[in-house]
């Protein structure tokens, strides 16, 4: 899979925005961790957020479903503001898929039913229909013949594909990707990436916090490189990596790529 | 993308661990003989139990009367479970009318078997609930009477084992659900909801469950209209109630604070409400972790019923105070406390086991 077919499979983004953030700060106390974020992200469009370990590339995709709240500024999720409002930010979660760096299965449930939860009791799927889709998704991530095991009996990289076959049950408008293939162990990382490929490649709109740069070279629109609470750089993955701009970006590449 | 690797273990020569390490032999000496210390425990525990073992059977089964009086039971040198047998139906019922003591009986007969079958849990269902619903009018019907031809009796005469059960049950399974609210409430982000939860539990935690009965007993009524006067064993459950609902509280809340943020951030980012959140995925969890402290609490509160003999109700264990005031059996206090603690282990024991077989059937690995 070279680089070339990877992009000429990948769909354009279309222009209509789903997620509008402007002039967003957050703060934890004094702590100044997000400061005057711009970003539009469009339908279909795919976007990498790296950057130093603190830098806030985390916390700011858990202000756009609300996990965290932001103190001033907008963010507009498929048409509706977050603000206090509970109802609201739950039909932004409803239609906002989240990944997390330690998966977050519920351990109680097994494969299945941690799939279908959501659809069942959110969107009021019933049961058997809910139970179709989650097979459904699992035959998407290949790990439907572990739908009736618990979490605890499957290893990190299964446990990651389920949970993205988790959200994906939600049928969300977007997939928000917190760091995830920094808690797994070498082997496991390819066969999470390789879903993630393969959700691209259907037209997903995608936010992914990442390291693996290999990732978004051939799979982002768009690259946005984090410090200080601050969005630095953004650029194509072409440009970003071959002609970094700022020095704090030079600076960053120079210690992750070798 | 592929899942199953095999692996096959390093085959070849069959090499057995040395004899003296395994079997019974291996065994003796692991655990009875591991070193001098452990081997002169050993020897002396041995010759502890010899020296009471057999003694107490020989009192319990061999010299001892099951059916006499109690004038020949005095010159016996064994037990004399004829205090037992004898008076077994006033230490069961209490003073529930001689005659009409099978209904208190087919109370407990309903009860046992709805525990029994409620044991399973695939049987948690609604038809499971109706029969609940049903099971306990009928238990009521009995043990009040008053409608379909039975003879009404009036709940001070209700005693014995009946009465125990009825306030440890309904006492236990009302305290759950009201100590899981207060811990939830405790735990609210609505300081008048958190700061009621907090005092009410401090509050019922720094009295003993004495005082509870006692001010539901006698200072509850003062305040009370004249000529309005509520059941005094209604009062003393709404007592164990309050009192052993504090406590599941500060259990659960330690089973919610073991949760990871990862969870609630999980059920949130599907959408899923607080109701639901706390329901589906933290609750089960939680309280999962807390099987054993809670059934420690259970336990003590199934035997803290006892209490309720300070405000004049006959439990089990009044009643077979009462027996040994007979003069015909006075003295035979070791026989009767024997058989109430028999119960009363029965009860503890059957809870604690259950416990265990939910741990072990509700284990994911986790």
């Amino acid at each position: 899979m070279t680089e070339q077919t990877e992009k000429n499979i990948i769909s354009a983004p279309d222009d209509e925005a789903i997620i509008d953030i402007t002039g967003m700060h957050k703060w934890y106390g004094e702590f100044h961790v997000l400061r005057d974020i711009n970003l539009k992200v469009r339908k279909k469009e795919r976007i990498v957020i790296c950057g130093p370990s603190g830098s806030g590339k985390s916390t700011l995709i858990r202000c756009m479903n609300r996990l965290e709240e932001h103190q001033r500024g907008q963010i507009v999720v498929d048409g509706i503001e977050l603000t206090n409002n509970i109802k609201n930010i739950e039909r932004v979660r409803a239609e906002v898929g989240m990944v997390f760096q330690h998966f977050n299965l519920f351990p109680h449930l097994t494969i299945v039913e941690n799939l279908a939860l959501g659809p069942i009791w959110v969107r009021k799927v019933p049961k058997k229909e809910a139970e179709e889709t989650a097979m459904y998704y699992l035959e998407k991530v290949h790990i439907a013949e572990q739908a009736q095991k618990y979490p605890g009996q499957l290893s990190g990289g299964q446990q990651q594909r389920v949970a993205i076959a988790r959200s994906l049950c939600m049928a969300p408008k977007v997939m928000l990707f917190d760091e995830p293939t920094s808690a797994l162990d070498p082997e496991m990382i390819k066969e999470v990436l390789d879903v993630m490929i393969e959700l691209a490649r259907e037209g997903m709109t995608m936010l992914v916090v990442t390291h693996e740069m290999g990732f978004a070279k051939s799979v982002a629109h768009r690259v946005l490189f984090m410090d200080f609470g601050q969005i630095v750089e953004e650029n194509t993955p072409e440009e970003f990596f071959n002609n970094p701009q700022h020095e704090r970006t030079k600076l960053f590449l120079s210690q992750i790529l070798f | 993308m592929v899942e199953n690797t095999t692996h096959s273990e390093p085959s070849g020569d069959d090499i057995r661990p040395p004899k003296a390490s395994i079997g019974v032999i291996g065994w003796l000496r692991a655990n009875l003989f591991d070193g001098w210390l452990n081997s002169v425990l050993t020897l002396v525990t041995l010759f502890v139990l010899w020296k009471t073992i057999p003694p107490f059977f020989r009192w319990a089964f061999v010299d001892s009367l099951w059916f006499t009086d109690g004038a020949v039971c005095r010159d016996a040198p064994g037990a004399c479970w004829s205090a037992v047998t004898t008076n077994l139906r006033f230490i069961i019922f209490g003073f529930f009318p001689y005659e009409l003591q099978w209904r208190p009986l087919l109370a407990m007969l309903i009860l046992f078997f709805l525990l029994f079958y409620s044991r399973d849990r695939t049987h948690w269902n609604k038809y499971l609930a109706y029969g609940w619903v049903i099971g306990l009018f009928l238990m009521g019907l009995f043990m009040k009477g008053g409608l379909f031809g039975l003879t009404p009796v009036d709940s001070t005469q209700w005693g014995g084992l009946p009465l125990t059960l009825l306030l440890s049950v309904f006492g236990l399974t009302a305290a759950y659900p009201l100590g899981v609210i207060l811990a939830l409430g405790r735990q609210s982000s609505m300081p008048a909801v958190k700061y009621l939860c907090i005092i009410y539990i401090e509050l019922i935690r720094g009295v003993p469950l004495i005082s509870l009965l006692f001010m539901g007993s006698i200072i509850f009524p003062l305040f009370l209209p004249e000529g309005i006067t509520i059941n005094s064993i209604l009062r003393a459950q709404v007592a164990i109630i309050l009192f052993t609902a504090a406590y599941i509280a500060e259990v659960v809340r330690g089973g919610l604070q073991g949760m990871s943020q990862g969870q609630y951030e999980a059920a949130d980012s599907l959408g899923l409400n607080y109701v639901l959140t706390m329901r589906l995925v933290i609750l089960p969890q939680a309280l999962k972790i807390v099987i054993p402290p809670t059934v420690s609490i259970l336990i003590s509160a199934f035997k803290d019923t006892s209490l309720v003999v300070i405000i004049a109700l006959f439990d089990l264990l009044k009643t077979s105070q009462t027996v040994l005031s007979n003069p015909e059996w006075m003295g035979f206090s070791r026989e009767v406390y024997l058989f109430v603690a028999i119960l009363y282990f029965l009860g503890c024991f059957s809870m604690s086991n259950y416990s265990r077989r939910l741990e072990r059937e509700l284990d994911r690995g986790y």
